[in-house]
């Protein structure tokens, strides 16, 4: 388990007071200074040394992330924090904005050092509005302090931070769609290439990064990137927030070591599953875009990037959502189907069109009301969708359907079959 | 069927208008200071705060005036204002009661209890998701995903989040409500934020920072 002095967000509950006193008392802000003039190279430098990967769902390298801006540029550059957290089972960086929001703005300080950025937005959910306020006031108070301006923290560095007040929609948390809401239109997601890299907000190079990303690398620069990387496993390193959800005991957040097994994170931190371990029917291991693991498999699943993909599921943003077996497991995923159709921004065909058609396919599968082929015609439906579309909603929506019916499709099988004797007897 | 689909996106169906509007003098002040966020010639990036100050100001809705008013002010196209007014869920482009009462109903919550929520704000409110209550001061509506799954099941209303609800508990919030108070946000169950109930297993030891002196004491390459 992850000792007490290597947890990045000590103030995770609120406990302490989450204002530029309680932020220093906590060690932010304590020689930012020193930290930017370290320079771009040292930055990235220890950033890939950390092995740290986006906090966002994707997991990219963020250290490359970074040195894919251009090292020189005539205008303005821009780093854009995506605190459009609405991937359902997520529930970390309202955490981190209302708790700790001085790690998020010490955090983009020193990206903007390690990119060479001129300003930042940070773009956060509509729906958060207390913890708008809180991000707003830390802003402020940071200006104050100095620490953001002409001259960030004395070291010459200039750098103006701004917030963005998105206004409820799942897929600005996609970054072009995100860019697309910034600059005041429909958050329809953009063609890549151009990555926003070149060409991003404005024009101009950007870079997008999750909360968590950006909060965790003052810390990662003060302690070195071999802390960091001596934490997890090789590849899936550091310390990660799990939101814990469903079925269990106790839900919490808590940050943990990253390959920690999913059931010591359960029974140590959430209670353990409702009803004890063997109540357990599923986990939905990364928020839900990504396939549901069955029981078996969660026995003695590790909770990183390359485990779950392993088992063709992912880390995703380490939201876990945990069913046990009074759950209707196929009524689960097609209420996500219901998301996914709700959210979908409408721009591509198979993705506006399927997303709908899975949600009503699934309401039949609920129900047992198709028949035994229809569960191949939709897994087809599914791979139509899945990379066929400009974001990745659509394999976002396209997944959770596959994975129940890769894990559990005996059971719709029996629906099917149930509702058919019914329908027989019945005649 | 979980529920009745979320019928209650607008789409382009503009509600009786008023004459005109204008963001009133207090907000001409907020309009300044959100649009100095952005590039001198990049204004429509306040496309999503105007709209939102507008509603506000309007008492929760949108009128195509107060819509045409932002395009106005922004230099945009109206058609784009409308787009933009009718992609994104905390708009409302018809009329609703001024105090937004949102269910999340998405897997998290609903696991944990949101059909219970929703039978309760409807047996509260007198009214059905999608609808305004009796009195027209509440509008209620089903919601995706509002991030706060650990405190599961959620109710927005307004500003704040009321978490780790049930039947009876939503239902003596929504009844302050009405009676015009204002119920202490949060976690219902007298837990503190997102921590486990009954106690923390996690950050027992003091606030340390780690100071760089600290750091060398411990042995940890700084950079």
């Amino acid at each position: 388990m992850l000792r007490d002095q290597d947890r990045i967000f000590t103030n995770l509950y609120g406990e302490h007071s989450p204002w530029i006193d309680g932020a220093r008392a906590r060690g932010d802000w304590s020689n930012t200074k020193d930290l930017i003039l370290l320079g771009r190279d040292a930055i990235v430098d220890q950033l890939k040394k950390s092995g740290l990967r986006g906090r966002g769902g994707a997991g990219f390298p963020t250290g490359m992330k970074w040195s894919f801006m251009p090292k020189q540029s005539d205008g303005p550059v821009y780093l854009v924090v995506n605190a459009d957290e609405s991937e359902p089972g997520t529930c970390k960086d309202r955490e981190i904005l209302r708790h700790d929001p001085h790690k998020l703005v010490e955090g983009c300080v020193v990206a903007a050092a390690g990119m060479g950025c001129t300003a930042g937005y940070i773009f956060i959910r509509g729906e958060f509005v207390r913890e708008a306020q809180a991000l707003e006031r830390a802003v402020a108070e940071a200006y104050e302090a100095g620490y953001l301006g002409k001259d960030c923290c004395g070291s010459g560095m200039a750098f103006d931070l701004y917030v963005h007040r998105g206004a409820g929609a799942y897929i600005c948390g996609e970054e072009t769609g995100l860019l697309q809401a910034l600059e005041g239109q429909k958050g329809q997601p953009r063609l890549k290439p151009p990555f926003p890299a070149m060409v991003g907000l404005y024009g101009r190079p950007t870079t997008i990064n999750n909360v968590e990303t950006i909060a965790v690398a003052p810390t990662i620069l003060r302690r070195g990137g071999e802390w960091f990387a001596g934490l997890g496993r090789p590849n899936n390193t550091g310390t990660k927030i799990f939101c814990i959800s469903g079925h269990v005991n106790r839900p919490c957040t808590v940050e943990e070591e990253m390959g920690i097994p999913l059931k010591e994170l359960l029974e140590k931190h959430a209670g353990g599953v409702r009803g004890g371990w063997n109540n357990l029917l599923a986990v939905i291991p990364g928020g839900s875009s990504v396939p549901l693991l069955p029981k078996d498999i969660c026995e003695s699943i590790l909770m990183d990037f390359d485990s779950l993909r392993a088992v063709t599921s992912g880390l995703g943003t380490a939201g876990v959502i945990v069913m046990d077996k009074s759950t209707d497991v196929v009524k689960a995923i097609a209420r996500l189907s219901r998301f996914y159709m709700h959210e979908s921004c409408g721009q591509c065909t198979p993705c506006r069109e399927g997303t709908g058609w899975l949600w009503r396919m699934m309401e039949r599968m609920v129900k047992g009301d198709c028949r035994l082929e229809d569960i191949d015609l939709l897994q087809d439906v599914t791979k139509e969708i899945e990379g066929h579309t400009i974001c990745a909603l659509g394999d976002a929506a396209a997944w959770p359907v596959q994975g129940l019916i890769r894990h559990f499709r005996p059971e719709l099988e029996r629906r099917i079959r149930e509702q058919g004797q019914a329908r027989l007897l019945a005649a | 069927m979980i529920g009745p689909p979320l019928a209650t996106r607008p789409y382009g169906a503009m509600a009786p208008d008023i004459d005109s509007f204008a963001f009133s003098e207090a907000n001409q002040e907020r309009v300044r200071a959100i649009l100095a966020r952005y590039p001198e010639a990049r204004k429509e990036s306040g496309a999503l705060p105007l709209l939102m100050l507008a509603q506000e100001q309007h008492g929760g809705w949108l009128p195509k005036a107060a819509m045409d008013h932002v395009a106005d002010v922004l230099g945009m196209a109206r058609i784009r204002i409308y787009e933009v007014a009718t992609f994104y869920d905390m708009y409302n482009t018809v009329p609703v009661g001024p105090v937004q009462v949102r269910v999340c109903t998405t897997t998290p919550c609903w696991l944990c209890g949101s059909d219970d929520v929703v039978r309760a704000a409807k047996d509260e409110l007198e009214c059905d998701i999608g609808e305004s209550s009796p009195d027209g001061r509440f509008f209620l509506r089903e919601f995706e995903c509002l991030g706060a799954c650990a405190n599961a099941p959620v109710l927005w209303v307004d500003e704040d989040f009321y978490e780790d609800l049930d039947y009876a508990g939503t239902r003596e919030i929504l009844a302050a409500m009405k009676r015009g108070e204002t119920p202490k946000p949060g976690p219902q169950n007298g837990r503190q934020a997102s921590m486990p109930i009954g106690g923390k297993t996690t950050l027992f030891e003091p606030v340390q920072p780690m100071t760089p002196e600290r750091q060398e004491a411990s042995g940890e390459a700084g950079s």
